[in-house]
């Protein structure tokens, strides 16, 4: 804690705490930050806009309230980054579509008020995956992020831009949106923790729609304590959104100083190991198992058998619902506008159609014609009305497993971090990146992912996921803050992962001129 | 067997407004084929029986209070609008011409 910079090394429950005793302010802690944002984004392009001036307001503003002696909420002073699809009044919001660049939101998302009000500074907007549609980040219209253990490689998605800039500590905390992964997969490829709460367990007032009965808000962090400190911040009843849980915050942070595991049941889905998980990835995730084991979990195999339909409906019915929010950008009201070429006096009609080909790239055009052609007069009841019939099996499926285990647990992703460019041109083998995260989306409960190693073959991060029922986040916060201890213990340093990510700050030759820049 | 042609593509663009261009219908046709293939799969599972699930919470006619509350002023709901007119969003023409 000599320096400024040894600041962004430091967890957000530390961070919470130096800043109330005094030991440094929150303008020099986000001061930190912005600087290093300023040496790496230009390498990572993690944040799509970054808000010095707005960060620091916010906590010179904190720093006064502080030293007039006012009790003020734990992270406040805590800097975060928010991903680009939730709304902040005056900050360009995107959603990494063409479509709305340079779009600034007249209103702020329900999270993005709570955050305000907590007074954690926003640093900026993470980049991500256009609306959200991907796995990779790769789908930006801004350009891919990258991850800062090995740059040419992606940072997962859709929300890379969160991902990386936890894992590079750009940012200690960062808010994620996953529809059938992007939190907990970003999570696992780049060595953070990332969590999905229950379905309507965070408001979506104000958070750009991709698939609305799938949508989740959650926390990206670098420890499960920090992630459930940012899940109580975030989470909780609003009544501007009509899907959110009228009930409290399950216990998040209390269940996250947990590390008994006594008589746990942890049941292994059998349908998501094994086969088509990189060796890597399913020997780390085994050893996860034997620490369980040995701390006292009672370890189960649990079969799923509908799992494996889940890719097939998750992909009909998040396009069909996609299909549908994505209709509000018909270059009337916001957004870009474009007219056909060679028309004169275009109808609005083709303005549209111009405007959503111009606006939109090749992954979203994909999906919102897939769900158009799941809906049409026609294929609906063998498309999207099966696909609603396999989500209650899936959900069914669930509601047995946890018959017999109190959580779930499966690795994250099947591989670690690809290369930039590899998927890029074949969607299907991009899509089976969410093979294990998906089912949750489905049945609407929440996971986890905690790093839980890396992998030998490739020195790159594997993450482990734990699932929970429905309304009982704070069982997999339990078991990831265990796990992770247990896994802190074996790695000895500061126990993060993190310590074996290469420094990314090595060869970033921008750095000297990002100084002078200042 | 093919599921979707590269002329069933061009109908659910327009459908869906959007203005493909050819170089782009090349190029998604063939993908869309081996999705919308790969997909099908749901319809191995017997599930005449099973009730439809479109949302996972037991939901249903959430409402609030029928009352005024602060809303957008008319410039902050035309700041990001293409063009405006009179604090009204100015639209291409509706109709055909002729």
């Amino acid at each position: 804690m000599s320096t400024v910079t040894d600041l962004t090394s430091l967890t957000a429950a530390q961070m919470a705490d130096g800043l109330a005793a005094g030991e440094f302010t929150s303008v020099e802690l986000t001061q930190a930050h912005l600087d290093r944002i300023a040496l790496l984004n230009p390498v990572l392009n993690a944040f799509l806009h970054v808000d010095s001036e707005g960060a620091l307001a916010t906590a010179a503003d904190v720093d006064a309230r502080r030293a007039a002696g006012e009790e003020l909420p734990r992270l406040a002073g805590v800097p975060i980054a928010v991903k680009d699809i939730a709304c902040t009044q005056g900050l360009p919001t995107t959603a990494g579509s063409r479509t709305l660049e340079g779009w600034i939101p007249p209103y702020d998302a329900t999270i993005v008020t709570r955050l305000k009000e907590a007074g954690l500074p926003i640093l900026g907007k993470t980049n991500m995956d256009e609306f959200a549609m991907g796995s990779s980040t790769e789908h930006s219209a801004y350009g891919p992020t990258r991850n800062p253990w090995d740059l040419d490689r992606i940072p997962g998605g859709s929300g890379g831009g969160s991902s990386a800039a936890v894992a590079a500590f750009l940012a200690p905390l960062a808010i994620g949106s996953d529809t059938g992964g992007s939190i907990r997969q970003p999570a696992a490829v780049t060595g953070s923790v990332g969590a999905k709460p229950t379905y309507g367990g965070v408001s979506r007032y104000g958070v750009i729609a991709l698939a609305s009965s799938l949508d989740q808000i959650g926390p990206c962090a670098r420890t499960v304590t920090d992630a459930a400190l940012l899940h109580e911040v975030i989470g909780g009843h609003d009544p501007m959104d009509s899907t959110s849980i009228d009930a409290p915050v399950p216990p998040v942070v209390e269940a996250a100083a947990n590390r008994d595991l006594t008589g746990l049941r942890v049941g292994i889905v059998k349908e998501l190991t094994g086969d088509g998980y990189q060796a890597g990835v399913q020997a780390r995730f085994d050893e996860s198992v034997e620490l369980l084991r040995r701390a006292g979990a009672e370890i189960v195999e649990v079969s799923c058998p509908h799992f494996d339909y889940a890719m097939a409906a998750y992909y009909l019915i998040l396009p069909s619902e996609a299909s549908s929010n994505l209709a509000r950008y018909d270059a009337m009201r916001y957004g870009l506008r474009v007219g056909p070429d060679g028309v004169d006096s275009p109808s609005a009609e083709q303005v549209m159609a111009a405007s959503r080909d111009a606006g939109f790239g090749d992954e979203v055009k994909r999906r919102i014609i897939l769900g158009t052609y799941a809906l049409s007069s026609g294929y609906y009841d063998a498309y999207y009305g099966q696909a609603q019939k396999v989500r209650t099996l899936i959900a069914r499926d669930f509601e047995a497993a946890f018959e017999q285990a109190d959580v779930l647990i499966s690795p994250t992703a099947p591989t670690t971090a690809f290369r930039i460019g590899d998927k890029l041109e074949d969607p299907m083998a991009m899509y089976l990146n969410d093979v294990a995260t998906i089912p949750a989306n489905l049945a609407g409960i929440p996971g986890l992912s905690l790093p839980s190693g890396v992998a030998d073959e490739d020195g790159l991060p594997v993450g482990i996921q734990i699932l929970a029922p429905a309304t009982q986040d704070q069982r997999m916060y339990a078991v990831g803050a265990a796990l992770e201890a247990l896994l802190a213990e074996q790695w000895g340093g500061s126990g993060s992962v993190l310590d074996r990510a290469p420094d990314v700050t090595t060869g970033v030759t921008t750095g000297a001129s990002a100084e002078d820049a200042k | 067997m093919s599921a979707l042609s590269r002329d069933d593509v061009a109908h659910v663009a327009m459908l869906a407004r959007i203005q493909l261009t050819d170089d782009e219908l090349d190029r998604l046709a063939g993908q869309l084929d081996q999705i919308v293939g790969w997909v099908g799969q749901i319809n191995e599972v017997a599930a005449q029986d099973v009730p439809p699930m479109s949302h996972p919470l037991p939901l249903t006619n959430v409402t609030r209070a029928d009352e005024v509350r602060p809303s957008l002023t008319p410039e902050q709901a035309l700041a990001g609008a293409p063009a405006s007119a009179q604090q009204r969003f100015s639209v291409p023409r509706i109709l055909d011409e002729e």
